[in-house]
């Protein structure tokens, strides 16, 4: 909150390695009243282009930046007031904001990931928020805890949430064993253990879908619910062209082509992301890694472990979100599912819909995640 | 990847992780333990600049310091290759290359093709160049373009620290002889570099900045000067593709073309002298296969055709500058073609 009834929006941190965006555009007029949630400035990064969303209801009296300028995380983007504050209390504010200074309570905290030891293998994760019941974040296939950079925080408003890097990926350790599905399920169980966590909240995407789902199958004591967004295992189908492109490309060109199926829109994909999914690729051990996972995974072209008829049997509330333009994993596999079992389909997005959609699918985490409590 | 180091600890955390897992490589040199027979590291200097620190404690008699005998421990060191062992030899100056010269282009670089593909030669030849460090003409040269010159030999030149890592792993790897060029200068620079161990391919050259006016191509330090001029340029809402070669031999000329498909303007920046380098090299590249894709003439930026000067004025008057890559990007976007200077007057 700030003081005499102005409320600040400033640059979020989005992801480990943030520093700065770059304002895009504007996308709500000065003198407009929005309201929580409502996206006000579209943000550029270095990975990726996101919305910042307002923090509190009121009339957005004050764009401070403008399209092209480069704030740094915690710089001022604009001012919401009260029709009462004056213009001049407004140029005050501006004038004596610091990011990071005592009159700016909301500077984002440097993120620094850690490490676990589970059964010899080295688990990277990240822990954002206090209390609450904790909820746990599952990356998919060749991805990393990084896939959740716009919902982390957002998600992390009322508990505390972990995003994880599974065996074989990110900064975990490389060696996989058979790279099944259980030795992933295993792995997720076993580091909850080594973390103390009590029951958790699980949200996964696409290959962590099916691990948040195994995990709930064999562990419903562990799990207080399940979101699977455009999940693996509930159907056969699956764009095996894109498993197998993604483990053999070694080169940008080769790789950026799978990368932009992931989402509706191609141009999503920026040169970072390219960049460090090569990055992580070239790591010793992920090519031998990634390919155990997906031949473990993918067998005669479709998906080998499939929970569909086991949802029935699910104990944790569960919901799957999936977006209409998924090239990945078809939205029909959302369609049919056990009656309890809540779906949402965003139409307009692909696979990677939490980054493409950060909000509504932030919202549909948040208040689903609020019931299941 | 948070953690940064400095372009000089990448090139030894490269050495120390290949050695640590494959006893197969070993290191050879002048001074490269700097004080073998010693107790350990407190006496080892670990090289001149002190880029093989530590290794010597680490690794012992696999840390092989020599006489100043360029050909008979280059040599040594590609007949322990044919014979098994991962050599890493280093020449401690690419300057001093014409002592040992027979030893690369007439038997390293041809042993394969000479023996029927029989041979293999996994030698790799650290080399440091680059001017800027007063050390006068006969240890400031940049000689890629000489070694490049030759079939069999591969030719790996690092702007960063994290490609610094990864094309020596890469480079010990490699099953033919690689000559891996070291600028001095960029010893201190900074960046993030993975703590595990990751290879950067050879023949991908790297796009540092993307922009569709005029396309830099560049190597090694001069890479950093070409971004400091891409920023320059972009206050004038110029934008500059800034393109890093990262090897020279293999070379990525598929990326350069795509580039320059786009732009139509070219700039090549490369602190060697200017005759037959890899300047020329790319420039003649570009006007055979992208002819019609030039707006204006390609510009080279690079040293005078003279030795490196020991004097500290002349020297930096000898190397390019940021200020000269503008100006030489300015020329390629002014230019106007005969046809239309003749149709205005």
């Amino acid at each position: 909150m700030g003081s005499d009834g102005i409320q600040k929006l400033t640059m979020p941190k989005w992801g480990l390695s943030m520093t700065h965006g770059k304002v895009i555009e504007w996308l709500v007029p000065e003198g407009a009243e929005i309201l929580a949630g409502t996206e006000v400035i579209e943000v550029e990064t270095e990975k990726i282009t996101g919305a910042v969303e307002a923090q509190f209801d009121g009339t957005l009296r004050r764009h401070v930046v403008s399209a092209g300028q480069d704030v740094p995380i915690g710089g001022l983007l604009a001012i919401t007031a009260d029709l009462s504050v004056s213009d001049e209390q407004i140029d005050r504010f501006v004038e004596d904001f610091l990011p990071g200074s005592a009159t700016d309570e909301s500077a984002p905290a440097e993120l620094v990931s850690e490490y676990a030891e589970v059964e010899g293998r080295r688990i990277r994760y990240l822990k954002q928020g206090q209390g609450g019941r904790p909820a746990v974040l599952i990356h998919g296939f060749a991805g990393s805890l990084d896939n959740w950079l716009f919902n982390h925080a957002p998600l992390a408003k009322q508990r505390s949430v972990y995003a994880l890097d599974l065996p074989g990926h990110g900064q975990s350790s490389k060696d996989v064993g058979e790279g099944s599905l259980e030795m992933l399920i295993g792995t997720l169980h076993d580091w909850l253990q080594v973390l103390e966590l009590p029951p958790v909240h699980l949200v996964g995407h696409s290959l962590g879908g099916a691990v948040a789902l195994g995990m709930a199958l064999q562990y419903p004591d562990r799990v207080l619910s399940c979101t699977l967004i455009a999940s693996a295992a509930l159907g056969p189908e699956i764009d095996v062209d894109y498993i197998e492109g993604v483990v053999e490309a070694h080169r940008r060109k080769q790789l950026k082509p799978w990368l932009e199926r992931l989402f509706a829109d191609p141009k999503r994909v920026t040169r970072q992301l390219v960049d460090d999914l090569l990055k992580f690729k070239r790591l010793d051990g992920v090519r031998e890694a990634l390919g155990r996972i997906a031949e473990n995974f993918i067998v005669n072209g479709v998906q080998a472990v499939i929970f569909r008829s086991q949802l029935d049997q699910l104990r944790p509330p569960t919901q799957v979100i999936w977006g209409g333009q998924d090239q990945i994993i078809p939205p029909s596999h959302a369609v049919g599912l056990p009656d309890l079992v809540v779906v949402e389909k965003l139409e307009d997005c692909g696979h990677m819909l939490q980054m493409e959609a950060a909000r509504e699918v932030n919202q549909l985490v948040l208040s689903f995640l609020e019931k299941a409590d | 990847m948070a953690r940064r180091l400095s372009f000089q600890q990448a090139i030894n955390e490269a050495l120390d992780q290949e050695m640590a897992r494959d006893e197969n490589v070993i290191l050879i040199g002048e001074d490269v333990a700097g004080g073998q027979g010693t107790e350990g590291d407190m006496d080892a200097w670990g090289g001149v600049l002190g880029v093989t620190k530590g290794l010597y404690a680490k690794y012992g008699d696999r840390v092989m310091d020599t006489p100043i005998s360029e050909s008979a421990f280059i040599g040594a060191a590609i007949g322990a290759a044919t014979a098994g062992l991962r050599p890493v030899v280093e020449l401690m100056f690419n300057d001093f290359l014409g002592v040992c010269f027979d030893q690369i282009f007439n038997q390293a670089a041809k042993f394969r093709y000479m023996f029927g593909g029989k041979v293999e030669t996994p030698v790799v030849i650290r080399t440091m160049i680059g001017s800027g460090f007063r050390a006068a003409a006969q240890h400031s040269q940049s000689l890629y373009s000489i070694f490049t010159h030759i079939p069999g030999l591969k030719c790996v030149v690092p702007a960063t620290p994290y490609d610094a890592k990864g094309l020596l792993i890469e480079a010990i790897r490699d099953n033919d002889p690689v000559v891996f060029f070291e600028h001095k200068k960029l010893y201190p620079l900074e960046g993030e570099v993975p703590e595990e161990l990751y290879t950067v391919p050879f023949g991908e050259a790297e796009i540092v900045r993307e922009g569709e006016d005029v396309t830099i191509i560049t190597l090694a330090e001069m890479v950093h000067e070409s971004l400091k001029a891409a920023e320059l340029l972009a206050q004038d809402g110029v934008e500059c593709e800034v393109i890093d070669l990262r090897t020279t031999s293999p070379l990525d000329q598929e990326t350069l073309l795509d580039s320059v498909a786009v732009t139509g303007r070219v700039v090549v920046v490369d602190e060697a002298n200017p005759r037959c380098s890899m300047a020329t090299d790319i420039s003649a590249l570009i006007a055979q296969h992208a002819f019609g894709a030039l707006k204006a003439p390609i510009q080279m930026v690079t040293a005078p055709h003279t030795p490196v000067p020991f004097a500290d004025n002349l020297e930096d008057l000898y190397k390019p500058n940021a200020e000269n890559i503008v100006s030489a990007v300015r020329k390629v976007l002014e230019y106007q073609s005969w046809e239309a200077t003749a149709s205005k007057n």
